[in-house]
């Protein structure tokens, strides 16, 4: 259906004098003409809680502003006027979006030379990023500090933000990919991960792969709903929501303008897994999200990936495009008479966007900003439309889930954490790299599993910054939702960082607060200061040789209290968890 | 609604006592029908709730967080806790937070509600991050000054969905570093702004002032104590507009219309905002 493009949705738009260049004209018409088969091209958006307007093609706002970014080095006053113009956006929320995103730039930086980045969270820090970025430095290399990057397991990492050229990451080019687990006959997820050649269709099948879908469709909608549910499979994106209860609702909705999500946005320092899954079995995230397409009644598919990960963007956007080709996705999905298509949106670096509600948010072309729930989801999702969002490692579970049936997955792990899980280990731990293991393996095991701690165990991070340290007396702790639960731990996105003791915690805790405080949207006043104030307590502890004061230390507890219970959304809910539990293991906080 | 003559109540509890509201009102709708008084800051009462400052939580039971009353729908067999221990805690905290980073010098009712909640803005680390914006004055009809700033989003809505349409102004930046401001903070002249001052009207800090009033706390001679308000009628076009002129030692000093006016529902344009020099 060809797009039905009106005049500007709000007429009266005043633009500044600023024209856009050629370059950047054609860097806007690049994106603008195309609106595949998924787009949507009118729609109507509830706005915070009750006014609707109409926004005709602001869902390619960022899109268009990744254009002008990519060939031109940085955002204009006229790349800006062009793109909102182009869009019916105002200038003004187009700069505020513009102005939201890190890999995005609103000042002219005077050269157009690729950016590298250079990152400065902890597993990187650990691997000697410093001297990294010295020799960078040294070369005259475009230097750009940034959060994790999702490449622990290959630390230090880097990100080439090219102008003009396409964005790499070296270490794609230097390392043949090699999963540390490679031919062990226990792997679920990553049965076919570094085993199929993920850029062939006919390799995928070979490895099973579409055989699910072809069960799915045999079984209907509600036989596969069910088979989930029974499962137990739940979110592996850190909160753990039962994917069956999820599909369901979405399923329960009525009309077909429905969506699934994959959220591939994962930048919790220390995850890397779903990059791997993109990169190594793309075409699992493909059928899996048809599945779940199917299932919910959906005929909108969405990824949403990080901006950093080009070679993941590229292998899931061939696999879609043979998908197509061959029947899998479009107008009716492998004969089963339902309408299912998937567009890829990138993410353009900020954490805060794998938050669902703010995807949604992002991917309508507004700023990140989470929602406040209720409304969920499920029911007022992206465009206010019912939304099952789901991360790949879930979604790929599904897979198995349906060819095999639910006892098959629940005969591994524990009775409320059934099936596998995916572990990403990093910092100072033998073999780095992606993981799966059963749900109850103990912390220690795994660590073994991966080569054993290196030097001596001081703690180990869970879950990322928005997770918590244990200390050397959890290694017994069974790695399952209600064991890490009942030790006020986490699972969250499976980060396991290591960390020996000759590792500077304070430095390290530090940069957790930092990391916060740079993410935080900036929307709702408990996470926006709390995480400022935050910061500024633990540089001055770690500026003091003294220990924590009662008052500081009151401070803390005040401050994370506000930030869990008032906060938006769950960014503000766990950006004091990692500092609280340094502090009460005595990682940080003590005199030197 | 139409054709709709009885509205569905429904009841809920607020520190015990049963209150019975209209379906779709808000809990801070209960809180107020319980007399409950509830602080408030990015809440107004003509814009859609934006529910960021957070001041307003209250404690649900069933809720793990505490929730924002000014946008969440009052459903039947609720409970409502608004001075529970945690509900103190979070209100107190976003007052301090505040506090220490925003000059609420000339927000009053701020003010009084860090008392009330025993905020202490002092307890936080010497020489914290603050707005550090210089006042804007581009014009001679409103200024903007963003030390004063608490980003409340109320003259962003204004500007945009919930009066003028003109989206002339946005939030720009993220976390800390966010910021209020046109595209590339051109200037207001430069910018979409029509001057219709409505963000003025609901600015709860006095980050937006008339200039005016700018002028005069410059000189020290704003005395708020010895002004009038005449309300009248705009005389510029037949809607009808209720102004109500400010005056102090005979000059108008600055123009507001009521919120709860049928015609404005506190907006103007720039006639009727600004437009009274001739008087």
């Amino acid at each position: 259906m060809p797009p039905r493009l009106r005049g500007h949705p709000l007429a009266d738009l005043h633009f500044g004098d600023d024209q856009p260049t050629e370059a950047e004209q054609a860097a806007i018409d690049a994106i603008v003409p195309q609106a595949n088969a998924a787009s949507i091209v009118e729609t109507e958006r509830i706005v915070r809680g009750g006014r609707s307007r109409r926004h005709g093609l602001r869902h390619l706002l960022l899109p268009v502003l990744h254009s002008l970014q990519h060939e031109i080095g940085w955002i204009s006053p006229g790349g800006l006027n062009g793109a909102a113009e182009r869009l019916g956006v105002p200038p003004a929320e187009a700069y505020g979006v513009a102005t939201f995103y890190e890999l995005l730039r609103t000042a002219d930086p005077g050269h157009r030379d690729d950016v590298v980045h250079v990152c400065v969270d902890p597993a990187c820090a650990l691997a000697g990023n410093n001297e990294l970025r010295t020799t960078l430095d040294a070369d005259g290399a475009r230097v750009h500090d940034s959060p994790c990057l999702g490449q622990c397991e290959r630390a230090p990492a880097l990100f080439v933000q090219g102008v003009g050229r396409p964005d790499r990451v070296p270490a794609d080019d230097n390392e043949e990919f090699q999963l540390p687990q490679a031919g062990d006959p226990g792997l679920r997820v990553l049965r076919r991960v570094g085993v199929v050649d993920p850029t062939s269709l006919e390799s995928y099948r070979e490895h099973g792969g579409y055989e699910a879908l072809a069960t799915a469709i045999e079984m209907g909608p509600d036989a596969v709903i069910a088979v989930i549910s029974d499962s137990g499979l739940s979110g592996r994106g850190g909160a753990a929501f039962p994917t069956g209860i999820k599909w369901r609702a979405v399923a329960d909705e009525p009309g077909a303008d429905k969506h699934v999500v994959a959220n591939c946005d994962e930048s919790e320092p220390g995850t890397f897994k779903d990059r791997i899954l993109c990169e190594q079995d793309p075409f699992a995230v493909i059928e899996s999200m048809t599945i779940a397409g199917l299932a919910t009644g959906a005929s909108h598919g969405w990824i949403y990936i990080r901006g950093e990960y080009p070679r993941a963007t590229a292998r899931l956007e061939s696999a879609i495009a043979q998908a197509r080709a061959s029947g899998l996705l479009g107008d009716d999905v492998a004969g089963s008479g339902q309408r299912f298509d998937i567009e890829l949106r990138r993410g353009a670096g900020a954490y805060i966007c794998g938050e669902e509600t703010a995807l949604f948010n992002s991917i309508e072309g507004f700023r990140g900003e989470p929602r406040n729930k209720p409304p969920f989801p499920t029911t007022h999702g992206l465009f206010s439309q019912p939304t099952a969002v789901n991360n790949p490692e879930t979604l790929i579970n599904a897979l198995d889930i349906v060819i095999d049936g639910p006892d098959t997955y629940r005969s591994l792990g524990t009775e409320r954490s059934p099936g596998t899980r995916l572990f990403c280990l990093s910092g100072r731990i033998g073999v780095p790299g992606l993981y799966e293991v059963p749900f109850g393996t103990p912390l220690g095991d795994l660590l073994d599993l991966a080569g054993g701690p290196v030097g001596s165990l001081a703690a180990v991070l869970l879950g990322g910054a928005a997770g918590v340290f244990v200390g050397p007396d959890s290694l017994d702790m069974p790695l399952t939702l209600e064991d890490t639960r009942e030790a006020s731990a986490t699972l969250g996105s499976g980060v396991v960082t290591v960390f020996d003791d000759t590792v500077d915690m304070e430095a390290v805790v530090v940069r957790i607060a930092e990391f916060f405080r740079d993410e935080s949207c900036g929307q709702c006043v408990p996470c926006r200061v709390g995480t400022q104030r935050q910061h500024e307590v633990l540089v001055e502890l770690q500026g003091s040789d003294k220990p924590l004061t009662k008052q500081r230390s009151e401070l803390i507890d005040d401050m994370a209290l506000a930030m869990v219970d008032a906060s938006i959304c769950g960014l503000g809910h766990t950006a004091a968890s990692a500092v609280r539990s340094a502090l009460s293991l005595g990682l940080i906080g003590n005199s030197q | 609604m139409s054709g709709a003559i009885t509205e569905t109540a429904v009841t809920i509890r607020v520190d015990g006592q049963e209150v019975a509201v209209p379906e779709g009102a808000t809990i801070l709708d209960a809180c107020d029908a319980a007399g409950v008084e509830t602080p408030t800051i990015c809440y107004g009462p003509t814009l859609t709730p934006v529910n960021v400052c957070r001041l307003c939580v209250v404690e649900l039971d069933g809720s793990r967080a505490l929730v924002p009353s000014c946008s969440r729908p009052a459903e039947e067999g609720m409970v409502v806790h608004t001075d529970s221990e945690r509900v103190r805690h979070s209100r107190k905290m976003v007052l301090e937070f505040l506090t220490t980073g925003v000059d609420v010098s000339q927000a009053d009712e701020l003010g009084q509600w860090a008392e009330h909640y025993g905020a202490d803005p002092s307890r936080y680390v010497p020489g914290g991050e603050t707005m550090d914006e210089p006042v804007r004055v581009q014009d001679n009809l409103y200024i903007r000054d963003y030390d004063k700033c608490v980003l409340c989003y109320r003259c962003v809505e204004a500007c945009g969905d919930d009066a003028q349409h003109t989206y002339a102004i946005s939030v720009a930046g993220r976390g800390f570093g966010a910021r209020i401001s046109a595209e590339f903070d051109v200037t207001l002249p430069e910018s979409a702004c029509v001057y219709c001052g409505n963000c003025v009207a609901v600015c709860p800090t006095n980050a937006l002032q008339f200039k005016t009033e700018f002028d005069l706390r410059q000189a020290d001679d704003w005395r708020p104590e010895d002004q009038t308000v005449t309300q009248t009628v705009c005389s510029y076009c037949g809607v009808g507009c209720n102004l109500e002129l400010h005056v102090q030692d005979n000059q108008i000093v600055k123009c507001t219309s009521p919120d709860d006016h049928d015609v404005t529902s506190g907006n103007l344009c720039i006639k009727g905002r600004f437009g009274w020099n001739y008087v």
